[in-house]
């Protein structure tokens, strides 16, 4: 288990390197300039602002160095904001972030998984047809979408939650629910789909061949192998979250890491893109590497495939 | 002995896009205490739905109970609620199926895929059950069964998880075992290792099996009786001696003469049986047997036998015993030569 996880860490740490050299590669192709107001500027004072940003190096020289400080653990300085710590700036959005993703995805997989059961259980019927349709309703709006259909309707119309900003725990119901839908959708779909399969298992007529409880049967024995498969898109799912969140903390007006991802790029703030493609990619990868050891917790078949390794 | 179960005039049907499938169409058969009863037929003959009609494990829809009685000690399980099934199944009736392979579920461990039934039926405490299920184990012939407990089932061979199918059936003592094609999925030294478990155990618990086969050589090691089905009918039924010395019924000379026997000369050759079962969306109104019998008559296509008693325990459903029908021998390869010539 030990030599498992240590291989699958030195993975990661190639796959890091992998994102951040075409990252960084393709960030130097944006068009435009990193300096505010550069035609104000003196041309001595714009070279040495320049200069002190290593920007007039040869590239490769730049990526090298960029490397170096990378290893280091220093991911530099905005260059837009102040000139402020690029990890202050990631640390102080993540709490904001991380708020509207974990809510959106654990009230996207509840009421995920409870849609797919219900709509395996009672398969043929209206709840099954509602199921799918919300699934696909799900997965074709984009979140943006859904946001914007959520801030009018509830927070203008009804004047339920508040629309935008970030003062209390009620300006990030409207933001997770927006993000929550892609995962219920996906899960329902998942979990409907897993669960129909695994109903018509033969273990499943063992179980009801004992005599047990048709709600023992389908939360000991149907659920947790139906569960399996759907862990699958638990990773991705945490990605669309979080890419998802880039657009939806816009739209709310969040100080959360999405705002600044986009903020940074539009202004052409380097050193801010890549320290936060660098903190989502970390985040990617940790979430995948959770998710594998997840399934080993509930399939006790991978648990030992991978201790034997 | 008594009646344990009493199977009258059953009809199961499954509606389908294409129309019903009447897939039991007028079974009647009894089981004893502690006998062993044998339903052979082919793949499609409705062995294994009259078997899971029996525990009501048909689910419905599609399928459903369209006539007859299921007396099981004079309670008709055709017409019990769900909650009343509850109680018989695994309880008084229990079930072991054809593939071990992927009869248990994957995601617990055997240990306590015995337990839950015995928590359900017999109100023992975890701990109870816990040592319940060791002695199960240990009985059904599971080496150090205190690890084995704690183990998955994909950690047990074929062999070791039919046994563990078989102490999960017996845990709670049922009157009835139903075991359905409990061999065919296993090697064959390990098939003569479970059929012998399963006399033995039927030996020390008592318990009436229904084996539902289509292996002669099983029937023949295990069966006291046998009810020989086809196309959804029961065509022949006997002793055990009465169905392999003295087979009436075409169809029961078919599957004798199709299995290699030790007292058939050796230019003898087996008799397959042409041709393939009847479509049961739309049944022939006569013997469904008839278009692949070579003894068939006009009448044959024509209506449907009557049950004759050979003996009273022996009946079969063939026109060939009425007295106008002509006298006609049983093939060679179905009850052996070497006795006869």
């Amino acid at each position: 288990m030990l030599k498992y996880t240590l291989s699958r860490l030195g993975y990661m740490v190639v796959t890091l390197w992998v994102i951040v050299t075409i990252t960084f590669f393709l960030m130097h192709l944006l068009p435009g300039t990193q300096l505010k107001n550069e035609e104000k500027l003196p041309p001595e004072i714009r070279e040495q602002i320049i200069a002190s940003y290593g920007l007039d190096k040869p590239l490769m020289v730049q990526y090298g160095l960029f490397l170096e400080k990378l290893v280091q653990g220093d991911l530099g300085n905005s260059m837009n904001l102040d000139g402020r710590s690029v990890t202050d700036l990631i640390l102080q959005g993540f709490p904001a972030s991380a708020l509207i993703g974990i809510q959106g995805v654990i009230f996207g997989v509840i009421i995920g998984l409870a849609l797919g059961i219900i709509a395996a259980l009672r398969r043929g019927t209206w709840v099954d047809n509602l199921s799918t349709v919300i699934a696909i309703a799900g997965v074709s709006v984009p979140s943006f979408v859904a946001a914007g259909l959520l801030s009018f309707w509830v927070g203008v119309k009804w004047g339920i939650l508040p629309v935008a900003g970030w003062e209390s725990w009620e300006y990030s119901i409207l933001p997770s629910l927006a993000l929550s839908f892609f995962v219920i959708s996906q899960m329902a779909r998942y979990v409907r789909s897993e669960m129909v399969e695994v109903l018509d298992q033969d273990y499943m007529k063992t179980a009801k061949a004992k005599g047990l409880k048709r709600s023992a049967i389908v939360v000991r024995h149907a659920m947790r192998n139906a569960l399996i498969p759907a862990i699958t898109v638990l990773g991705p799912l945490t990605i669309n979250i979080i890419t998802g969140s880039v657009v939806v903390e816009q739209i709310f007006n969040i100080p959360g890491d999405g705002k600044y991802f986009v903020d940074s790029i539009t202004t052409n703030d380097y050193t801010m893109i890549m320290g936060i493609t660098i903190f989502y990619a970390i985040l990617f990868i940790v979430a995948i590497f959770l998710v594998d050891l997840l399934y080993g917790v509930i399939d006790p078949r991978i648990r030992i495939a991978s201790a034997k390794e | 002995m008594s009646k344990l179960l009493e199977v009258r005039d059953l009809h199961v049907s499954f509606k389908t896009y294409n129309g019903e499938v009447k897939a039991v169409r007028g079974v009647t058969f009894d089981l004893e205490k502690g006998e062993t009863l044998a339903i052979v037929g082919e793949s499609g003959c409705g062995k294994s739905v009259t078997s899971q009609t029996i525990m009501r494990l048909i689910p419905n829809p599609p399928g459903f109970i369209k006539e007859g009685e299921i007396l099981f000690e004079g309670d008709d399980l055709a017409k019990a609620t769900e909650k009343q099934m509850e109680k018989i199944r695994g309880k008084e009736i229990a079930m072991i199926f054809q593939d071990p392979m992927t009869s248990l579920n994957p995601t617990m461990t055997v240990g306590a895929q015995i337990i839950e039934g015995l928590v359900r039926h017999q109100k023992m405490s975890k701990a109870e059950a816990r040592n319940k299920a060791i002695e199960m184990l240990r009985l059904v012939g599971i080496p150090s069964p205190e690890s084995r407990l704690a183990q998955y089932p994909h950690q047990f061979s074929g062999g070791m998880r039919q046994r563990a199918m078989i102490a999960i059936a017996l845990a709670c003592q049922p009157k009835i075992l139903i075991a359905d094609e409990p061999t065919t999925a296993l090697d064959v030294t390990i098939q003569a290792q479970i059929i012998d478990l399963m006399k033995e155990l039927q030996k020390k618990t008592g318990t009436a099996i229904i084996l539902i086969t289509h292996d002669l050589g099983v029937v023949a090691d295990i069966a006291d009786r046998v009810v020989v089905m086809y196309a959804g009918i029961v065509i022949e039924t006997g002793k055990l001696d009465e169905i392999f010395y003295n087979p009436r019924h075409p169809y029961t000379w078919g599957l004798l003469g199709s299995m290699p026997r030790l007292d058939l000369r050796s230019d003898q050759k087996l008799l397959p049986i042409p041709g393939s079962p009847p479509d049961l969306i739309s049944p022939p109104k006569g013997c469904p047997f008839a278009a692949r019998c070579k003894y068939a008559m006009k009448i044959c296509k024509e209506q449907m036998p009557e049950r004759t008693d050979i003996s009273s325990t022996h009946q079969v459903a063939c026109w060939l015993e009425h007295p106008m029908a002509p006298d006609v021998k049983p093939p060679v390869a179905a009850v052996g030569g070497t006795k006869d010539e």
